[in-house]
Parts: structure tokens; sequence; C-alpha cells
């Protein structure tokens, strides 16, 4: 057993934080919040292309570094650290690991490279209007390969290339790629709570739709793409939980109140302490979800759940508290607590809000302890 | 013990209700969340007229002296006007801060000239205050202030910075709390002066708040001259002044944030699913229950408050209460609200989704609520050391002359 990185990973880790660090600073991040007219920033995502990460899982075969999924739980980490203002999630957690998981051998040959190279954004459309997605509530439809209905809110859907649809084939839901730059395809780009990431509704008028793995496997495969994608988030909520216990610490360190420093205050120390013990706690059920990722486990749903409910939990209350510590100042425009406040709250809606999970985990659980 | 009406406190609720229903509708908007960012100039418009119109029926302040143009009412009538208003849609906010905290610190302190010069003119929404208290140095340790006010003559001359400065945008007036003597302990070189915002020297810079919207300004202030018939108590002693600005604004704060469980009952309600509607989830009615018992735990606590009121005692500290567990709420709550909508929650966009809209204003708003007038850590630290007695903290600045307190810069 070894529950830690291993020195290549820590190695990749850390050269993916200087070069984060340098690449992706506050000011880039601001740059895309500030402008209603960009959902991400094209220049870092060439950049993240050129380090090669959005094929770091991805075989070499295809194009990709052909590493494992550690290390690419380890870059997550560090891109949610800096709550980077990219398609990176959608792309590459979502569309990539879709692929991998249930494409054909020519749907692989034709996407991966192209992932890989940066030359296509991805997106994961399974939500239509308010709720938790039901195959029971799916209006979406595949007939004759032509794809009708409308997907709403679609991470991404604004700048991608390609989608993954759950839509129904006959009675069975089912996933499908569509290209969204093909014919009878709309978008309408939406506001978010998270202006550094984007959204749409994507409305499909017979767009052609090609099904990625078997007839009515959708659902299935869509929980199996989301049990890969909450591992990986919850490196990125994990990322951002920890910068912002550093914002909080160093602030505390340096603002007076009362004489003191308000880091000399219990209830300051408490809240710091509290932020601490849930990341912690956090990362250890994301490095267990990575390990099943990576070695392709049965407890993988388990694991994902567990990681997915601890890192929403744990981001959430480190933005929120990370705000309250910085007092008046952590409730402006132009210091950075927010940004994470959003990006807290964007990553736990992206994949399903925890709700979902928890009951995914119990049932899971339930099945597992069975009498 | 009677949480209904007695007979002429129905007797008054039907008068309130049928006045309101009279004369509120025509001012009514259609508001998102508490805190709410649209200063237009027609909702500003709109206010004052509808201030005007409550204190010409004597519904404006109704606990105030008659001499004062309020009432001569008792608390209870104005919980019950509170609640009918409440149903309307008008609730304003320009004026709490000026009549809940400035005005009240005026009438408490000033001369009977200056008195009659204000007092009429803010309860009728003719003119609106704003509270200079908090400053780079110090929101939490008001008595931190550098803001510095000289003696020149029958003048002063006031040099500095406020900071976080609600409605200063939009303010005719203001109380402001200045350092008069950095050789004193910081509480004994502290006085309060009131202030006309339009004063040459006063610049006022809106900030951009996390919410998106810009409530709150940094207020600068170069060669400032007031008079010295415009201090509000004695030289040194503006402290005490203070405390009574901040035990009305226990008092003004810790009311309705705007969101509460009904709001998030009616979107369980709409929101289907594969089982009927989210509202029939138990782990949401759980939640549902415990938001419901906590507003009414802080419903009635105000309540009993109003009642201490009545009796001629002065609000205590207890009334830390209200706020800590309305501003929490609000975080909760909207986040609970937005998380129910599943992915959905993201979209942030009042045309698209109404109901979610006001959650989201309440979840970016929330966090402010926390912080202004009394932070959630300064609040329990009252409760703990004012209502419980415990002992404080170990105190280094409270002996130490002003200047030679440690800041960190
Ligand atoms: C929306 C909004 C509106 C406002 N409007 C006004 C206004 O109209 N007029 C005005 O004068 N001010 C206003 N303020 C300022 C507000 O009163 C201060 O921001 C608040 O009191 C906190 O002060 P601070 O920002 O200096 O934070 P700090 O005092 O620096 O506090 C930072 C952190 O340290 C904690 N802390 C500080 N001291 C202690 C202690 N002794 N023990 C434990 N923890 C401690 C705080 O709880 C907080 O978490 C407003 C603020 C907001 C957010």
């Amino acid at each position: 057993m070894n529950f830690d990185y291993s020195d290549d990973q820590k190695f990749l880790k850390d050269e993916a934080r200087k070069f984060l660090e340098a690449e992706c600073t506050p000011a880039r991040v601001r740059a895309v919040l500030d402008d209603a007219a960009r959902s991400y920033d094209e220049g870092l995502w060439a950049k993240v292309a050129a380090q090669g990460w959005l094929g770091a899982a991805i075989p070499e075969a295809h194009g990709g570094l052909g590493l494992g999924h550690i290390e690419l739980c380890a870059i997550a980490e560090e891109l949610g650290r800096v709550c980077a203002p990219i398609p990176f999630a959608s792309t590459v957690y979502f569309l990539a690991e879709a692929l991998l998981l249930a494409g054909s051998e020519a749907q692989k040959a034709e996407w991966l490279p192209r992932i890989a190279a940066g030359e296509v954004i991805g997106a994961f459309a399974t939500a239509e209007g308010p709720g938790a997605v039901s195959a029971a509530g799916l209006q979406a439809k595949v007939e004759g390969g032509k794809l009708t209905g409308t997907k709403v809110p679609v991470t991404d859907g604004d700048v991608a290339g390609v989608a993954v649809v759950l839509a129904k084939e006959g009675a069975q839901p089912g996933l499908f790629l569509v290209d969204l730059n093909g014919p009878g395809v709309a978008r309408e780009t939406l506001k978010t709570l998270d202006p550094t990431r984007g959204a749409a509704r994507l409305t499909f008028t017979g767009a052609p739709a090609e099904r990625l793995g078997g007839p009515g496997e959708g659902l299935a495969l869509a929980e199996q793409v989301m049990d890969r994608a909450a591992v990986l988030i919850a490196f990125e909520q994990v990322g951002g939980a920890d910068r912002c216990l550093i914002m909080a610490k160093d602030y505390a360190l340096e603002r007076y109140a009362f004489g003191r420093v308000i880091a000399s205050y219990q209830a300051i120390k408490h809240k710091l302490a509290d932020i601490y013990v849930k990341n912690e706690l956090a990362r250890s059920n994301a490095y267990y979800g990575a390990w099943a990722l990576n070695a392709g486990a049965a407890e993988l749903p388990i694991a994902a759940s567990a990681a997915r409910v601890a890192a929403s939990d744990a981001f959430w209350f480190a933005s929120k508290e990370n705000v309250q510590t910085h007092g008046g100042m952590g409730f402006t425009w132009e210091v950075d607590c927010h940004l994470y406040y959003r990006r807290s709250r964007q990553l736990s809606l992206v994949a399903g809000a925890p709700r979902v999970w928890k009951e995914r985990l119990v049932s899971h659980l339930e099945r597992r302890n069975a009498a | 013990m009677d949480f209904t009406d007695s007979p002429e406190e129905a007797a008054y609720r039907a008068k309130a209700r049928a006045w309101l229903e009279e004369n509120a509708p025509k001012y009514a908007v259609k508001r998102g969340a508490a805190m709410e960012d649209d200063e237009s100039h027609d909702d500003m418009a709109r206010g004052k007229a509808w201030q005007a119109t409550k204190a010409a029926a004597g519904y404006a302040q109704i606990t105030w002296p008659k001499e004062w143009g309020g009432a001569g009412g008792t608390p209870m009538q104005a919980v019950i006007f509170g609640q009918e208003e409440a149903r309307f849609g008008v609730g304003f906010g320009y004026f709490t801060i000026g009549l809940g905290m400035c005005v009240p610190t005026v009438m408490a302190f000033a001369d009977e000239a200056t008195k009659t010069r204000f007092v009429g003119p803010a309860l009728r929404g003719e003119e609106i205050w704003c509270q200079l208290f908090s400053e780079p140095s110090g929101g939490s340790d008001v008595a931190a202030a550098r803001t510095r006010a000289v003696r020149d003559g029958d003048d002063w001359i006031i040099n500095g910075q406020k900071v976080w400065t609600s409605g200063a945008h939009y303010s005719d007036f203001g109380i402001v709390l200045v350092r008069t003597n950095p050789d004193a302990p910081k509480h004994k070189g502290l006085t309060m002066f009131w202030i006309d915002m339009k004063s040459p020297g006063i610049e006022v810079r809106p900030i951009h708040q996390m919410s998106g919207g810009s409530n709150f300004n940094e207020v600068y202030f170069t060669d400032v001259r007031v008079k010295d018939s415009q201090r509000l108590g004695a030289v040194d002693d503006g402290w005490k002044v203070s405390l009574v600005t901040l035990m009305n604004e226990r008092l003004a704060v810790g009311g309705g944030t705007g969101i509460d469980y009904s709001m998030i009952l009616k979107l369980a309600r709409e929101l289907k699913t594969d089982q009927g509607t989210a509202l029939g989830d138990q782990a949401f009615r759980e939640k549902l229950a415990d938001w419901y018992v906590q507003s009414e735990g802080l419903k009635f606590t105000r309540f009993r408050t109003m009642t201490a009121l009545s009796r001629g005692q002065t609000p205590g500290p207890e009334s830390s209460i209200g706020k800590i567990i309305a501003a929490n709420q609000l975080q909760e709550l909207s986040n609970a609200a937005v998380e129910l909508e599943d992915q959905y929650g993201i979209i942030d966009d009042a045309e698209l989704a109404p109901l979610s809209a006001a959650f989201q204003g309440g979840l970016l708003s929330a966090p402010g609520l926390r912080i202004a007038g009394g932070t959630d850590e300064i609040l329990k630290n009252i409760i703990a050391e004012r209502v419980l007695g415990l002992p404080g903290d170990i105190r280094v600045d409270k002996d130490v002359p002003f200047k030679d307190m440690p800041t960190g810069r």
C-alpha cells in the first residue's frame, strides 16, 4: 500500500504548479471574469495543450502522453488551485473519458488525437432543465441517427466543437456524439454564477448523432463517465479549497483588530482548523478515488461518490469562510475570495449536485452490504 | 403570554392593512433577494415617495414621539405594521441606516435647532443618511479609527478615509467618527460629528462588491471643514456616542432577508422528480423543518425583545442572535435551493429562472450580511462575554496611547 503520489507524480505536480502560477495568474482569470463575451482563456488553453496535459491519460497510440489517471488528478488539483478559466473538465474528464470508456476504435481514432492536440473542445450534455437528470424525464431523442431536443445547461456548450449527449433511442437512453458545428444545432450562451466558466442552452433539430457504446447503455455509461469525472473534479475542488485556506491564513496573519493579528483569536484559529480538517478528509477520499479510477477497481462508484461529497463540502466551506475571514475586504470584487466562492458552486453543480451523489453512494452501500 | 393580537392590536392591524391596501400597491416593485443592487433613479424616487406617504399618515417611525413626526406608538404596533407592510414589496433599503441608527444618534446628542432641522426631512425620506464608522484599519475594531479631526478656531478639519460606507453615494448627510486625540487610549480620543456629504473635500468612490453591485463606498476626506456645532457629544467622547448608534443598529438590522423557507418550499414543489416533486424528498423535508423552526424561533425571539422594549427596557446584547441566524440561514438556504436545481442551478439569469435568480442573489449577498454591522465572530463574542458574562480576550489595546497601538502597518 502507498497512500501518496510517487516521486515522478510529485515532480509533475510541482511543474504544473510552477507553470500555472506563471501562466494562470489571478489577472488572467479576471480577464475572463470581467469580459462577458469570453468564457475561457484561449491563450492559456493553447499553452496547456502544448504541455500535453489534455492528453495526459490518453494512450500514446492516440496522440496522448499515455500517463495514468493519477497524473491527471495531480494536474486537476493544480488547475483547481488557480481557478483555471478553461474547458479542461468538459474536454478531458467528460469527453475524453467517455471515448476511452465506450468509444469504438474509429471514434477514438477520430477524436482522441484532436483532443490531445487541443484542436477540439468537448461538452457533456445530460441536463434538460431544473432538477436532477432522470431516465424517466428524458425528452431528447434520436431517430434514424438524428437528434432532436434541448439540453440546458451544457457547461462549455458555447465553445465546444463536439458534445456527448444523453438521449433516448426508442425507449432506451443512449449516449451520442454530436458535432456541434454541424447542421441542426443552435446554441445560446447563458449567464452563470461563475463567469470564468461558460455554459449554453443547446437546441437540436435533427442534428446527426453517432452512438457511443451499445444501444440502451446510455444511463449506465453516463454514470461511469460521471464517476470518473467526479474523482477528477474532486481534485480541482481540493486544490481550490487548499488555496482558500492559504489565502485565509495569510490574511489572518497580517490583519490586525484590537491590537492583535486576527489569527491570534480562537474564533479564527478554529475556523481555519475546521477548513483544514475538511480539506484533509476530502483529499484522502479523493486519493482513494484516484486509486480506484486508475486501477479500474470495482470500488470506483463508491470511492467516486465519497470523493465528490467530501470535496464539494470542503470547497464550499473553505470558500465561504475565506470570505468571512477577510471581513469587508472579502466582500469586494477586487479581492479574489469570490472567484473561489463562485467556482466552488460551479464544481459542485457541474457533475450533478452532492445530494444526488449522496443518494448514489448510499444505494451502492446498500447493495454492497446486502444481508 | 399571548401570541395572538389583543383586541387593540387587532384593530391596529386592520387599520394598518386597510391603509396599506389603499396606498402601498402603487409603490411596490418586483424585487430580488436581500440587499438588492437596483438603485436606479426610479427606484429611489419611488422609495422616497413611499416614505413621504408613510410619514404623512404617521406610519414612518411609529414609536417615535409625535413631536418628532412619529406616531407615539408602541413597539408592538411597529412590529404589526412591519409585518403587514412586508406583504406589499415596498421594502426600500435607503432609509434603514439613517432612521435606524444615524438620526436616533442625532436625536440623542444634538441641540434642539439641529434636531428640528434634520429629523423631519429624514423621516419624510427627503434626506438620506449614512454611517461613516469603518475604516481600512478597522471595521470590527471601530475604535481603531484613524481619520483625524484637528481643531481650527470654531471649525474642525478632517483628513482620512472611511470605507464600506453603505449608501454614501446617494446620501445627503452622515455621522462620522474621527480621531481627535491620538495620545489618549483609543476609546478616549474619538469624537462624533454630523456631516454634509456635499462638503468640499469629500470624495465618494463606489466599491464594486462581490455580488456585482456597488452599494458601499470608500469615502475620502481632504481638509474637510465642519463646525464645532456639528459635534455630537463631548470632544473625545465619541465612543460613547457610537455605542448609542450601535445599540440602535441591533434593532435596525437582523430583520428579514427577503428569502425564507416558503420560497424554497415553492421551488421544491415545482421541481419534478421521478417520484413526484423535490418536496417529497425526506432529506429535503427535514431541512425545511429546520429552517422553519429556526425562522420562527428568530421571529418570536424578536417579539420577546419587543415585549421587553414595550416595558421600557433597552434592547440588550441578546439581540445579536438575530443577524447571526438570519445571515447564515440566507447563505445555507440559498445554496440548498441552487443545489436543488442540480446542474441548472448555475444559471444566473432572472429571465430564464426568476425564482432561482432570487436564491442566487441571496447566495452572493449572504457573505456580506455575515460581515456587515458586526461579523458572526464578533456577535458570538458579544453573546459569550456580555450575555453569558464569560471573560473577554486579553486586551493589548485598551490602555496604551492610540498612536502606540500595534497595527501591523
Ligand atoms: C455589505 C456591507 C455593508 C457595510 N456597511 C457599512 C456602513 O454603512 N458603515 C460602516 O461604518 N461600515 C459598514 N460596513 C463595514 C462592516 O461593519 C465591517 O466590514 C465589519 O464590521 C468587519 O470589519 P472588517 O471588514 O474590518 O473586518 P475585520 O474586523 O478585519 O475582521 C476580519 C475577520 O476577523 C474576525 N475578527 C475580528 N476581530 C475578532 C475578534 N476579536 N475575535 C474573533 N474574530 C475576530 C472577523 O470576524 C472577521 O472574520 C459594511 C460591510 C459590509 C460587508
